[in-house]
This record gives C-alpha cells, structure tokens and sequence, in this order.
C-alpha cells in the first residue's frame, strides 16, 4: 500500500502515528478505566502528551476531550510538553528535604542555565523535576538520573554527573 | 412509620427526601449551596451546606442521607464560622467589581457574602488575570469568577451528555476550562448556555447584543423588525408577576414599541410555517420509506451536535430551517417586496429563549450578499435588561397587539416552545388531511427527557420520539446506530422541558419554573381560536403570493438549508467538494490511519473520478472524514446514512456502478408527495 | 529458574512447603543480598556480581533456585526484601549461621567467599560492632533489632521474594488454604475483628469492623483493594513489604476477597515504586502459576484475581474514594462520605480499601490465631507497627514495634539517639499529615488513641527525627508547601486555605511576618481543619496546630524578634565575607546590584548588611568560596 500519499492538509504526520496508539488502546482496551494506563503508554512511547494523540484517545474511549484533558493535567507524572533528552528529578521528600537538598537544587538549576519556572533546558536536551518520595529515604539527599537513582547527593556531585553526561553527549555526536 | 429528624431542635418528618439538605430546606431553614443542584450528582465540594450532626461532628448536608433519629443544628459557631471562611477564601481570589458585572444582584457569591455576614476579606488578590473568552457569539466565560463549583460541568456532561468543560489542573490551578484551554468556539459546544443557566456567579454569562440593538434602534436609516419567540412570554410573565402568558406578551409588545421597534411580530408565525414546510417534507419522506427518521431541525444546539457527533445522520436532520432563521429570510423579503424597504435599511432582531440561536444567525449559509437574515438576537435575560435600562414598568404597561401579517399564529406554532410542541404541531397538521383529527396530543407533552408515542393516522401508525436534553439524544441515536431502535420522527431540543428552559431565560431557570412556563403556553395554545398550523390564513396567503407550494424551489431557496459534519476538536473541514446536503447525496470516505493504511484516499480519488465521468457529480458531496471507528473493516466509505466496508481501490468500480450512482440518481427525482391534502 | 507447578489442594500445598523446607535445609549456605531499592541504589546488584564472580573463580556452584538440589554442593545466592537497617546498606545475610554483614562493597566478596562460604567463619570487618568493639556476629544480636519485634516484616531479609516457594517454606498461603478450606466467611471476618487489627494506612479503623460492614451487603460483585499508594513523604514501610514480601499482601487480599465476597481485587501503587510494581507482577504471575491466585485456587470453589494499577503521581489518591477515582480512570478527587466504600464504592459496587501493611498482617492472624495478635501492643492498638525512621537519628530505617512502644524507646533505644549530639527537639509522626511530637512527649506509647489524645495520629508511620538545628516553622512550611501541592483542589478550604496558610509560613520564614499573622493561619487552619471534604484537608493543617501549640514562640522569634533560633531559615542569616579566605580581588563587589561590599585590593571586603538585598551574587561570583550565608 502506498505509506507515502500525500494528505490533505495539516497534521499529515499525527495521522500516522496514530497505528501505534490503536496498538495501545487495543491492548487496554477501550473502556474508562483503561484512560490512565493507556496514557501512561503513551507517555512512554511519545515521552510527553501531545495534542491530538490525547484527542484520538478521547475519541477512541468515547470521552470528551475536556476529560481526558482533566486526567491529563492532574496526574504530576504526565507531562504535556516535551521532556528532555535526560531527565533529571530531585527528591523533595521529608528525609531528602531535611538533608538539605535546597543547595543541590539550586547548584543543578544554576548548572542548567533553568530560568524560574522552566523545566526543560532549550535545546532540550535536559529536563529538572522536583518530585515527590522516591522512597529511598535512607540514602537523603537523592537524586534520579536517567532512571537511575544516586544517593547521598551534593551540589558538586550533582553538577559532576551532568558534566559527565553532556561530555558524553557531545562525544557521540562527534563521532 | 414516618421517620423524624431533629433540626436545631424541631422534630421534622423525613418526607422521603434523599438528602438532608431538601429536608432541612423544606422546614424552613434555607441552607446556602453553591455546587448542589436538584438535578445533578452530588459534588459536595463547596462545603456550604455543612451542618452539624450529634455524633458525627461536622458533615456536608447534600450528600448525606437522612437518618430517622439525628440531631442536627444547622448554625452552630463552628458551622457558621467555616462558612464564611469559605467565601472569605473566595471574595480572596474573585476577580472584577460586582457594580460592573452582568451578575451584580443576581450572584450567589454577592448574595451570600451578604447573607453570612461577611464584613472582611484578610487575604491578598491575585495578581494575575486569566483570560477572558468572549469569541463566540453565545456565551462569555470569565475564569476570574469562575468559584469552581463544577456545577457546569455536571450540567454539560450528565444532561447535555457532551462535556465540552471539566476540571483541569491541580490543587490551587485548577480551573475548569474546555480542552486543551481552547476557547469554547473551538470545541464541541454547542452554546446551549446551559452551563451559564447555573452558573452561579458570572463566570458563564450571555453575551449581550443590547447595545448593538440600540444603536439599530437609534439609527434613523434603520427599520428595525423584532420577532419574539414563544418561550419567552412565559418568561416574562414570572419575571414580571404577570398572570398568562398572553397578557405578559401584550404588555411586551407595548414595551417593544415604546422602546422603538418599528414592527413587532411572532416568531410563532413562522412556527406555523416550519410545521407546513417540515410535515410535508416528513410525509413525503414516509412515502419513500427514506431518510427516516426524521429529525426536527429547529434547535440550533441540536444540530450543532449532530454535524459534530453524529454526522452519518445529517440527511435525517429536517432541512427546514429553524423559525427564527425562516422569519429572517422571509421578512426582509417581504419588506423589500411589499414596503419598498431595502434589506440593508432592515434590522431583524429575534428575542429568543436561547443563546444557541445567536450562534445560528451568524452561520455563514444564512445570509444574502454577506447581510444576515437575522441581524441580532436578544436574549430573554437581554430583553428584561433593556426594558430596565427604558426604564418601563412591564406589569404596569396597557396591553397591546403585534403587527401583521407575521402576528399572526395558530396555537401549534405557540407550542413549539415546549418539549413536544414542534411533533404535536407536525401531528396535528398530518392528522388534518384524514379528517376526523384529534387536536391533542397529550403523549408527546411534558418535561420528561425522553417520551415516546404511537400515532394511527389513517392506515399508518407512527412511532414518535420526543428528546430533551442532549444526553438523551445520544442514547436514542446510539440506539438507532446499533438498530435497536424504531422511530419515523423525532424531536429534539437540547435543554430540558424545551426551550422554555434555555439557556437564554431569566433565572430560577429551574425545573419548577420550566413547569410553569410550559402549563403558560398550553394554555396560550387553548386560547387562540387555530390550532393547526396549516389554518393560518396568513401562511397560506405566503403560499399563494410567494412560496406556491410547500418544498417548492422557493421555499427551498428561502425556508431550507444543509449541514455539514464538523471536526468537534477545531480544524479545517476535510470538504472536498463545496456544497452542502439538501439534495445531494453525502458519501464519506475515512482517512483515519487503519483507512489510510489501506487505501481509502486513492479509494476517495477515484470515486470523484468516476463520479465526474458519470456526470453525477453534481449530486454527490464528496467529503473526507475522520474515522467511523471500524477500523478492522476499513477502508469505510458512507452513501447516504450507510457505512460500507472493505472498499479497497479494487472495489471502486462495483461499488460506484452499485452503490453509489444509484442513490446519486433518485435523488435528483425529489419526492412529490402528497402535498395537497395538507393544504385544503 | 525451575518453573512452579500446580498445587491442586491444600494437602500438596503441605508436600510442597515440606519439599522446600527440606531442601533449603540441604543448602549448606544461602547468601542473601539486599534487595530494596534503597540498597539497590545504594550498590546490592553490584555486590551480588561480584559475588557471583567470586563464587565462580572459586568453583563454587550456585543453585539455579532453592529447590533445585541438582548438585549438593550448590549454594543459595539471590535478593531478599529489606531488613530495615537502611542506615548500613548494602546488607548481606547469611543463612542459616545468620551472619549480618554491614556497608558490603563489590570488593569484599571475595572474603565473604573464602571466609564464609567456604571456611565457615564470619568475615569480622563486615560485622556491626558496638562503640567498645564488641562485634555482633548474628542479626539479633545487633541493637537495632533487639528491641523489635517482627511480625510483618518477619520474613522480610530472609526470603527471596522472586521465588514463590521461599515464602512457602515459611508457612506461606497456609493460612488462605486454611480459611478457604475450613473456616467460613464470617468467620474469617470474626477472627480478624477479635484480633483487634487496625488499619495501618493512617485512619486506625478496625478492619474486621470494615470487612464486616462489606460482607454484609448483598452484592453479586464486590472488590478488594490494596491502598499502597503510600505518598507520605519520609515512608517507605509499604515500599518494603512490596518489595521483600509481596506475597504476604496476596495473601491477605486473598483471605479478605473470600471473608466478604469478591472474586476481584486491585492493587494500586503508587508509580514512583517501580521495583515493587516489578515484584509485584513477578508473585502474581508465579502464584497464578502455583494455582494460589486466579480461577479455582489450591482446586477450592474460589477464585480471586489481582490487578495492579499504576498511580501517576497524586499523593492524595492514598485517600480511599480518590483512589478508586483513579482506578475508574477519572482525576483522583475524593467524594463525600456517606456512601461509604464498603456500600458503594469501586464502580459503585461494595469494596473494602485496606493498607499494605495491613494486609499484611492478616495471614499470620489466622494462622496463629486473634490471641496470638493480641499479645503483642496494647490492649486497644493491638499487634505491631512498621515506622521508617529517618532524620536526624543514628540508625534510620525501617523499624517494627509493639504497638504502644514508647517515642523515647523508638528514638533513643533503637534509633540510636541524635546522629550530630546536638539536642533532641521533635519528631513529625505522620508525615505530612502528622503532628509533632516534643521532649515532653517521650515517654508517650506510640498507638492510636494515645496519639489521638495529644492531636497527632499514627499516620502511614513516617517518623522524622528533629535536632535543634532545623527550624519547626521551615518544618510546617515545607510540609504545607507539599500538601498544597497535593490538594485536588476540589474543595475551597483545603484548595485555598492552604494556599492562604503557606502564604502566611513564607511570610514569616522570609522575615515579613506580622503577629496578626499567627491568629489569621490559626483561624485558617481550624476552619481547614473542621470543613474540608476529605482525609487531606482535614489533616493539612496538623502540622501548623501542632507546632503552634508546642513551639509557639519559635514563631514568635521569627516575626517579633527577627530570629530564626535553630539558625536554619536564610531570611535571618546575613552574607558575610570570610577573612581568611578572602583574596581581596574585588570581584563580589562589581558583582553586587546595590554596592553593599566595599574594601581595598588585597585586602579582605566586607558586606554592608543593611545595604544587602541577600540576591547572593557575590557567593556565586566569588572564585575562593570566602563568602558564607550564616
């Protein structure tokens, strides 16, 4: 079949994508229930939310696209702008906050040039969340990397790995 | 055994009320609410209703079932001091002057404040202001009023069944707000204004064209025609304490004319004159076999959602217009034809019950040479402004009659303001031509959401649909998809009760009052010495001097028009074609992905192909859509109302000479029904 | 791994724990290696490798799972759950001579090897020692446990909780198969309400009082639910009985699902916990494998079936009808109270929501019976708690208490006293929904009505420990700041009155409080308190009440005095230049927006604090570190 037509107007490209969102929705199933996973899938696949993908969706699963869009903006783990290509989250549970993590906040903030507000850096390559108990009060302060978690945090350390990344980046690009 | 509860010490007998608000409400005692209403869930969020209960300490009073036995006190010193903490929370973060606001002594917010005594507001005002949105014609939504009560969202989503609002956000930013934050004209709203029906403070309000209607009215090269809607006499007579709604009307009209309105008329007039255009239509669709059920098509929320939900059953819509449209377009001709007035010198105004109805006069097929047929639309609540601002007196007015010759109405176009009327006039029109014809139909009355009715008429029995309230259209159309479901017409109206409950009526515009306003136009009905629309001897002077027979060419140029599916999330159409249904027979072809994925655009190209070569093309409206979600079956191509699957490229020739063409053809052939018997 | 069979009744379900049993006693060593994801982070996988490497250099073999007694040299190696200890991770365990070694690194593992494995003896330096160098060879030895008593956690650190058959061997899914097959339902349901259990979620409500309630209502569908949402910051005892133990709470859902008719249940967990999701899945797949969980279970007219469901980040979806909300697919927002879930609540159907810990808890009750239960605790609070103490204590962790254990036990006897020396000034018992508790609280016994009687409550079992150096009005800002962040925002006063009341707690640790200040955030907090929908904003203001009440005039420094008294909040502190490290280059003072920092080359600068508007360009700019906020 011919995948290259051309479509008619705007969102040629959304259209195509949406194969693999029916992919999903099958495998949940198309009931309310399934709203949240099937997001939380989608969100793997795309790394964020993106418009009309939550509207397919909300069409799919006959909701309004108010309500999806309510779920959507509720929950702190979906996120409707793009991420970054490395996701940085600081811990700012109790054990974490008693153990002075304000300082590395600041130090990774600084080291990212992350204007107030922002999360994610310009040319996307760095996003910074604040996020709730990651459980692993023990080793306060913590920081997540990339899915990793590292204990026991400083602003120096902190400021350490991101170099590290951004060399490693830099280095595979190069090559 | 009557079970009792104590309120602030008084024994008060239970009376089967499902929650101890209505309880303590009906002994006296008037508990302040913001997010409970009567015919919505229960939210509980607003925590006004707290009372406190022996045993139980503090507990909201809405969602709590009474208990034979309790004690409760509804104002103990805690109560009365989270209440007012509650709206001092509020006043904190409401934004605007109440002097200036369209809701200043009618918000609850102002009301209660005062109430509870409220002397102090202790918390800073935000800085920042939302946005407003005022870019529809309808309804202006203002978030910085917005208490979050939910109790539109309730209403869009359980009665309207659409659910173009919800809440969005988290903790302190939450707001409620289409999807995506998107203006409401660019979502699925259908500006039924339900939602600002109970609103209750002015974060949903009717977007006033007051001041356009007065610059018309003080515009000397202007001659300004109103038409008002039946609905709203009956408004006007609880707004003003006037008994019937023919008295409230009379007083209206000497109202209308002291404020300056060169001609009054009665959009009941042109009510009679949809009945004769759309019961021929219906009884020539009968005589087909096609295209039913039929759909009545003068509620302009309806068939918004229709276009934007139900597309596949556009051709089913009636393609009438709506009264006020009809009027439109008849008056400014009749003006220019009969008084020498040249339509841009006229100024149509229509006082409806309505806020969709602003939205229908600005859609873009009804109008002439870019000059809307319509020009504005008040609102009931609108109307009562500008009497204020006249400084009239309505009730203590002489009565007074409306011009003619579309003053003129019979008691079947009076009753189209209520749920049923526009069936129970089409019925008693159809029911005259076989002669012994009852002049009520009593089934089909009443502010129930969903009524059905058989009718015998001669040989044939109709099975009859009467739907208010856009949640119970979506579950007698789902039906009608799945096939399990029988009608040869139906009504819809998209608020509750009819359009007595629009969106545009003053407030309580609750279902008590609904009840009211339609025992009023019954009555109006009684009254008037016609009762079947077909007997106005002015729609048939209409007939005999310009439009010659109903569904004739010129009433089709004049009284009918088509519609076209809408994208419910805003975007382009995919027409390919530029025209609209009436006479042409729809075929739809899905590019949603699986479609896609499968060949339907090459599928949609060559059908216009094949559809040019034939000649038929003139017949045949060609539109790309977006998925009739049946994707295993795909490509998915409509004709008419019926979704075909598996028309890859391969099987477009079979499917064009079979399918296609055929119902291209016999629609060139309109039906000729048995018009005349209707008519004499 | 072998793959689990089928146990068709009761009877197999015996001949299999005695086939484990006897083969893990054929093990002659069984190396356990934390497996929590606090150890994980912390280094286990990498310990275990080089374990594992180890062993190999010195061809020892090691057993493909604990039953496979292929070669009788074989050892045991894998992952246990956490033993608590967090303090001293990564921990290895080994069994049966129970050695508990401490802080293990890739490196020692070839002396775990060589010492241990193959010659017996404990490798000393890993051991813990007490301050005269006394060294504790076993695990209940070390102080940290002798005052525990561990009934929820009992098989947490000793079990592989990836393999089913470990937690068989200790009497596992006994006690389903004893309820399924010999007691009734309202029997169960009086077993469990004569032990007195409370939920251990926070809310302390009897559980066999909840059940019952559910049982009752005639119903064709009912649910389960597993609350393991566990958002409080600062608690992670929910986390490790996911983790180390999943099928206890199986197993416990499975007795609850039969004692009040439902065939259907769902765990909803929280999606910051994604090695307890992994846990999860793998014990539900294996017992459905064993024929312990789905249709038919151990061949019995029962069938029950788990799901999990994933949170997406709401903390208040640990409250009950937000939860289910969420499990329905809609925003988490509480609704009111009645209907009760035990009427109405998943999909409107009858449904009992329970805690983690408190599911538990139920196996070992019917196993041993509601007198066994009830000799542990107080009379009113009966059993055991699982606290995480963390903060400024010695030995943070997870710890399990009788129920009734005193807060100076907990602190000082197991804790270990305050890690810096500094005084002892409070600990917050609930999280973000707890109060605090003081010096004059120690000798108070940690249960739910005693709490009650001094306005703070048992909570999820957070307990942060406080020195003097942190501020208490920092501490009610920070946990205000959270719960603000948390509110659904449904309701007004907890939507806004959190709001108002960390504007009031910023204005006062930023230095611009005023005393009409503290009677506004009490009225505030009162009106939150008594008004709101649910169980979040009900309990927001607890931390303002609490320390209003105890640390009052802390509050008072702040705005009447201008002093932050544990030196903590930067508002109070002033930026000064430290003399022996200043270079006198003169950088900060080119740097500084309102010319505060004067001096002369070479020579140390100083900061003019009453010019200074504290923006910290200067810190930032200087290259020698010479200037400090304090």
């Amino acid at each position: 079949m011919a995948q290259s037509a051309v479509l008619p107007e705007a969102g040629s490209k959304a259209r195509r994508r949406f194969s693999r969102i029916q992919q999903i929705i099958e495998e949940y199933g198309a009931t309310n229930s399934a709203l949240i996973p099937i997001l939380q899938k989608v969100q793997d696949e795309y790394r964020y939310l993106p418009e009309e993908i939550l509207t397919f969706v909300a069409t799919a699963l006959d909701l309004p696209p108010a309500t999806v869009y309510g779920v959507a903006t509720f929950y702190a783990q979906f996120s409707l702008e793009p991420k970054g290509k490395h996701i940085i989250k600081c811990c700012d549970g109790t054990a974490c906050h008693v153990r002075k993590n304000q300082p590395i906040i600041a130090a990774i903030r600084r080291r990212l040039g992350l204007a107030d507000g922002r999360k994610t850096t310009e040319d996307h390559r760095f996003t910074f969340e604040i996020v709730s108990c990651i459980g692993a009060c023990a080793l306060a302060p913590a920081v997540v990397i990339d899915g990793v978690v590292h204990g026991q945090m400083t602003p120096e350390a902190a400021v350490k790995a991101i170099d590290e990344i951004d060399a490693a980046d830099k280095a595979e690009v190069a090559r | 055994m009557e079970k009792y509860v104590t309120i602030d010490g008084v024994k008060t007998p239970i009376n089967g009320s499902n929650n101890l608000l209505e309880v303590i409400r009906a002994s006296g005692v008037e508990l302040p609410t913001f997010c409970y209403h009567s015919e919505l869930s229960v939210y509980g969020a607003c925590r006004m209703c707290i009372v406190e209960i022996e045993g139980r300490g503090i507990q909201p009073s809405c969602s709590t079932p009474p208990e034979g036995g309790m004690v409760i006190r509804t104002h103990t010193e805690p109560v009365m001091r989270i209440r007012r903490m509650a709206l001092e929370l509020l006043l904190a973060n409401h934004h605007g002057n109440c002097q200036t606001c369209e809701k200043n002594t009618r918000c609850r917010l102002q009301e209660l404040a005062h109430k509870l005594g409220v002397k102090t507001v202790r918390f800073e005002e935000p800085g920042s202001v939302l946005p407003i949105d005022d870019t529809n014609p309808s309804i202006v939504r203002d978030p910085n009023k917005c208490i979050l009560c939910g109790d539109c969202v309730r209403m869009c989503k359980e009665v309207q069944g659409i659910g173009v609002l919800d809440f969005v956000g988290r903790g302190s930013g939450v707001r409620v707000s289409p999807a995506f934050g998107k203006n409401l004209k660019d979502v699925e709203c259908v500006y039924c204004g339900q939602c600002a029906s109970v609103c209750p403070t002015g974060a949903l309000t009717i977007k006033s064209q007051v001041d356009e209607v007065w610059n018309a009215i003080n515009d000397p090269t202007r001659t300004v025609i109103v038409q008002v809607a039946p609905a709203v006499r009956a408004a006007i007579a609880q707004a003003y304490g006037v008994t019937g709604g023919e008295q409230a009307m009379g007083k209206t009209v000497t109202a209308l004319r002291r404020m300056g309105f060169d001609r009054v008329y009665d959009t009941s007039f042109t009510a009679d004159l949809t009945t004769v255009e759309e019961a021929t239509e219906f009884l020539g669709r009968v005589a087909e076999g096609k295209k039913l059920p039929q759909f009545t098509s003068c509620c302009p929320a309806w068939v918004k959602f229709v276009e934007q939900f139900y597309p596949d059953y556009l051709s089913n819509l009636s393609s009438c217009k709506s009264p006020q449209q009809m009027f439109g377009a008849l008056s400014k001709r009749y003006m220019a034809d009969h008084e020498g007035i040249a339509r841009e010198n006229l100024y149509v105004v229509s006082v409806m019950p309505c806020t969709a109805k602003k939205f229908e006069a600005k859609r873009p097929e009804f109008t002439v040479d870019g000059d809307p047929d319509v020009n504005a639309v008040l609102s009931t609540q609108e109307l009562i402004n500008m009497i204020s601002e006249a400084g009239i007196r309505l009730a203590d007015l002489p009565a007074d009659s409306m011009d003619l010759p579309f003053g003129f109405k019979t008691g079947a176009g009076i009753i189209f303001g209520a749920s049923g009327g526009v069936a129970e006039a089409v019925l008693r029109m159809a029911a005259s031509g076989d002669g012994a014809s009852p002049s009520e139909f009593r089934a089909v009355r009443g502010l129930d959401g969903l009524k059905e009715a058989e009718v015998t008429l001669g040989e044939k029995t109709l099975r009859l649909a009467v739907i208010s309230g856009l949640a119970n259209a979506r579950q007698v159309l789902d039906k009608l998809r799945a096939g399990e479901a029988n009608y040869d017409i139906i009504e819809v109206m998209a608020c509750r009760g009819g359009c007595i409950g629009g969106g545009g009526q003053p407030m309580p515009n609750d279902m008590s009052a609904r009840e009211e306003r339609k025992n009023m136009l019954y009555d109006c009905d009684a009254i008037q010495p016609l009762h079947n629309a077909a007997d106005n001897p002015y729609i048939k002077e209409c007939y005999s001097t310009l439009l010659g027979k109903p569904n004739s060419s010129v009433a089709h140029q004049l009284l009918h028009t088509g519609y076209r599916s809408r994208k419910r999330i805003h975007g382009e159409d995919l027409d390919l074609t530029d025209t609209e249904t009436g006479e042409k027979v729809p075929v739809s072809v899905c590019i949603g992905t699986n479609c896609y994925l499968k060949g339907s655009y090459d599928t949609l190209r060559r059908l216009i192909d094949k559809a040019r070569d034939a000649g038929l093309a003139g017949n045949i409206d060609f539109k790309a859509t977006f998925c009739f979600e049946k994707c295993k079956a795909g490509p998915n191509v409509q004709v008419g109302e019926t979704v075909y699957g598996g028309i890859t490229p391969d099987k477009i020739d079979d499917f064009f000479n079979e399918t296609v063409a055929p119902a291209a053809r016999s629609r060139s052939k309109a039906a000729e029904s048995e018009v005349d018997k209707c008519l004499q | 791994m072998t793959p689990v069979e089928r146990i068709n009744s009761p009877a197999e379900l015996g001949d299999l724990k005695r086939k484990v049993v006897s083969a893990i006693r054929s093990c002659a060593t069984r190396v356990l290696v934390c497996g929590g994801t606090g150890c994980m982070a912390n280094g286990s996988p990498a310990v275990l490798a080089a374990i594992q490497e180890a062993l190999e250099k010195h061809d020892v073999p090691v057993r493909a799972d604990i039953v496979s007694e292929d070669d009788e040299k074989a050892i045991g190696l894998g992952y246990s759950g956490c033993p608590g200890y967090c303090q001293v991770g990564p921990i290895v365990r080994i069994l049966p001579a129970d050695y508990f070694y401490v802080r293990v690194k890739p490196e020692d593992a070839e002396d775990i090897v060589t010492e241990t494995v193959l010659g017996g003896k404990p490798v000393e330096r890993l051991l813990l020692a007490s301050e005269d160098g006394v060294k504790y060879a076993k695990r209940d030895d070390v102080p940290f446990y002798r005052n525990q008593v561990n009934v929820v956690l009992a098989d947490c650190g000793v079990i592989e909780p990836g393999d089913i058959r470990d937690y068989i061997a200790r009497d596992g899914y006994r006690a389903m198969a004893e309820a399924l097959f010999g007691l009734t339902p309202e029997a169960v349901v009086a077993e469990v309400t004569e032990s007195g259990l409370r939920g251990r979620g926070g809310a302390g409500f009897p559980t066999g009082k909840k059940w019952g309630f559910t049982q009752v209502v005639q119903s064709p569908k009912k649910y389960v639910v597993c609350n393991a949402d566990e958002g409080d910051p600062g608690a992670f005892m929910d986390e490790s009985i996911m983790e180390g133990n999943p099928h206890a709470l199986l197993e416990g859902m499975i007795i609850a699902g039969y004692a009040i008719g439902a065939d259907e249940g769902y765990i909803y967990v929280r999606a910051e916990y994604p090695l307890a999701i992994q846990r999860l899945r793998t014990a539900i797949a294996q017992a459905e494998q064993a024929g312990l969980l789905g249709d038919r279970i151990l061949g019995g007219p029962f069938s029950f079936h788990i799901h999990i469901k994933e949170g997406a980040g709401a903390f208040v979806c640990g409250e009950e009808t937000a939860l289910i909300s969420s499990i329905e697919g809609q925003r988490g927002m509480p609704r009111p109270k009645p209907p009760f879930p035990a009427n109405s609540g998943l999909w409107g159907k009858p449904t009992v929501v329970n805690n983690v810990e408190t599911f538990a808890n139920v196996p070992r009750i019917i196993l041993n019976g509601a007198e066994w239960f009830r000799s542990f605790g107080t009379e009113r609070s009966p059993g055991t708690k699982v606290f995480a103490l963390t903060g400024a204590v010695v030995n943070t962790g997870l710890i399990e208490v009788p129920m009734g254990t005193t807060l100076g036990d907990v602190v000082f006897k197991i804790g270990g006293g305050i890690r810096t020396g500094r005084p002892f000034k409070a600990v917050q018992i609930g999280g973000p929904s707890g109060a605090c508790l003081t010096r004059a609280h120690l000798d108070l016994p940690l249960d739910y009505d005693s709490l009650k009687s001094v306005g703070a409550m048992v909570g999820s079992g957070g307990l942060v420990v406080m020195d003097d150096s942190t501020c208490i009005v920092e501490v009610a800002r920070f946990f205000m700041s959270f719960t603000q962040k948390e509110s659904c925002g449904k309701c007004v006063l907890c939507r806004e009155g959190t709001k108002r009341m960390l504007q009031i707690l910023e204005k006062i640790v930023s230095g611009r409080g005023k005393v009409e200040d503290i009677s506004l955030l009490e009225e505030v907090a009162l009106a939150v308190r008594d008004g709101s929908l649910c169980g979040l904003g009900k309990s927001a203001p607890n931390p303002v009440i609490s320390t209003l009440t105890h640390f009052r005039d802390e509050y008072l420094a702040h705005i009447v005095d201008g002093v932050c008294p544990a030196g903590e909040c930067e508002a109070f502190k002033n930026y000064t230049i430290i003399d022996e490290k200043c270079k006198g280059c003169g950088l900060c003072a080119g740097k500084c927006p309102v010319n505060a920092i004067s001096g002369r080359p070479k020579s140390p600068y100083v900061i003019d604090t009453s010019v200074c508007i504290k923006c910290g360009a200067c810190a930032d700019a200087c290259k020698f570190e010479a200037i400090a906020l304090a």
